[in-house]
């Protein structure tokens, strides 16, 4: 099967010196859960941000079902469109309640109906428990609640892949549950996702291919199985290690 | 004090509330649209004009409004830019509180992170769609409390009109102490016209603040769902 979202020699740095991203060559494919996790400041999250086109690239290319994405121009807002972003801090708009966040970008961008949006927004909402908060606004949720929330946006979409970046970093461990138990629950459904995650058992469960960066590189990839009991290189070892040791001392 | 005298010249007052008042609203609603121009020049930075802005937003803010209305209404005359007292006013007011306006409207933009933006952007939306939709309604919002602050500024600088010939409160005040020196019921009737027209205002800004506010505009602050 071919990759539904690929990256080539994809090149990141910071004031020019810093290169935080060396050479990433990425895919992932229709329906497939990719897992990446690594050390704090190893280029996770820049690397999600650089596929949503958020952070420009120094040099390298993306290609969406084959065809190359150019960098600039109105052709981004289409790309975006088809590869949606959730943010580990939410960022629900403050200023609109849960439906109005959800309808926004729908209508605004795609140009389609409210009624239909409406709709399909609510069915989401449902599923994820919030449709009673449809008329909340953003600052009477718990983070968790804005966390599904951010998702159900995303998801009205329609996009083809979806990056979450550390979507569980900012909640206390009853509601990373909550969250989680969506992201399965989208896994099973076929939704192509990205994911970067401090959350190990969850990766575990939910990858279907775990990439391990460090220092701007792939260092590992491999499926879950075989990460999380035999990782192969020596860096790899000591990041889970930390994990095993954090779980001992909790 | 003479009651009699100030029930007489109310209707003086009335009148000349009623020039003040709106005067204040053109005036402060140019400001407001000057003052939004001069924001999105510089949260854009439109090359140039950026730099004019700047120039604009020091020259208005470090000169006082009296000094910018003899320019308008003494100075440009020698060089055949004639305005009314009027005219002069409505431009003194929207040149003044303009810059005002900018600076309020310039702590609202910067209050909106970085990560909202991008978050307008994922979702597909456009730059200007991101300044219209998720920028601007919190900017404007974070900035209701200075903006109010500065309309009740800008309506007590209105008290310095009398100097280019309108005849507004201070100017009637000025001329009922000149004809008749009832100077304690003159001045009386000034502030009592001034409180009149403010204190309204004010309580309408703390309403509008404690809106802006419940309606969670910038507040990130978490509250368990109902």
């Amino acid at each position: 099967m071919e990759p539904i979202l690929q990256t080539k020699h994809l090149q990141k740095s910071y004031d020019g010196s810093h290169q935080i991203l060396k050479d990433i060559n990425f895919s992932i494919k229709q329906g497939e859960v990719v897992v990446i996790v690594g050390p704090s400041g190893c280029g996770k999250s820049t690397f999600l941000k650089c596929l949503n086109m958020l952070e420009p690239m120094d040099r390298g290319e993306i290609y969406l079902d084959g065809k190359s994405i150019e960098r600039e121009g109105k052709n981004i807002s289409l790309y975006r469109q088809k590869v949606g972003m959730v943010f580990q801090s939410y960022e629900l708009f403050p200023h609109l309640n849960v439906m109005d966040n959800l309808l926004l970008a729908p209508r605004k961008v795609q140009k389609r109906k409210k009624e239909e949006i409406q709709k399909e927004a609510e069915t989401l909402l449902l599923r994820v428990g919030l449709w009673e908060k449809r008329k909340a606004y953003p600052r009477e949720l718990s983070g968790g609640q804005k966390q599904r929330v951010a998702i159900v946006r995303a998801l009205l979409m329609h996009p083809e892949v979806l990056l979450l970046d550390e979507i569980t970093a900012a909640l206390d461990p009853e509601m990373v549950r909550e969250v989680l138990q969506v992201v399965q629950e989208l896994a099973k459904e076929g939704m192509t996702m990205v994911i970067v995650t401090h959350e190990m058992k969850f990766a575990k469960a939910v990858a279907d291919r775990v990439l391990f960066m460090d220092g701007g590189i792939i260092v590992e990839e491999e499926n879950p199985q075989e990460f999380f009991v035999y990782p192969k290189t020596d860096r790899a070892k000591q990041f889970l290690n930390t994990f095993h040791y954090a779980a001992l001392e909790i | 004090m003479d009651i009699h005298f100030i029930k007489e010249n109310i209707p003086l007052y009335v009148e000349a509330a009623g020039l003040t008042v709106r005067i204040a609203l053109i005036g402060i609603l140019c400001a407001f649209l000057v003052g939004l121009f001069c924001s999105m020049i510089r949260y854009l930075k439109v090359p140039i004009l950026k730099g004019m802005v700047q120039g604009y937003i020091e020259l208005s803010r470090n000169t006082p409004l009296l000094i910018q209305l003899y320019f308008l209404y003494f100075g440009l005359p020698k060089i055949g830019i004639l305005f009314s007292s009027e005219q002069c006013a409505i431009i003194g007011l929207a040149f003044q509180g303009g810059s005002y306006m900018a600076e309020a409207f310039r702590s609202g933009l910067e209050s909106v992170s970085k990560v909202q933006k991008d978050t307008g952007l994922s979702l597909g939306m456009t730059e200007k769609q991101v300044l219209q939709y998720v920028v601007l309604p919190q900017a404007i919002s974070t900035s209701v409390p200075v903006f109010c602050a500065n309309v009740i500024f800008l309506i007590k600088e209105t008290s310095v009109f009398s100097a280019v010939a309108l005849a507004d409160l201070m100017f009637v005040t000025k001329d009922l102490i000149g004809i008749y020196y009832k100077t304690d019921e003159a001045l009386w009737m000034l502030v009592i016209a001034y409180l009149l027209l403010l204190l309204p205002i004010s309580i309408l800004s703390s309403v509008l603040e404690r809106k802006v506010r419940y309606a969670g505009f910038g507040n990130t602050s978490t509250v368990s769902g109902k």
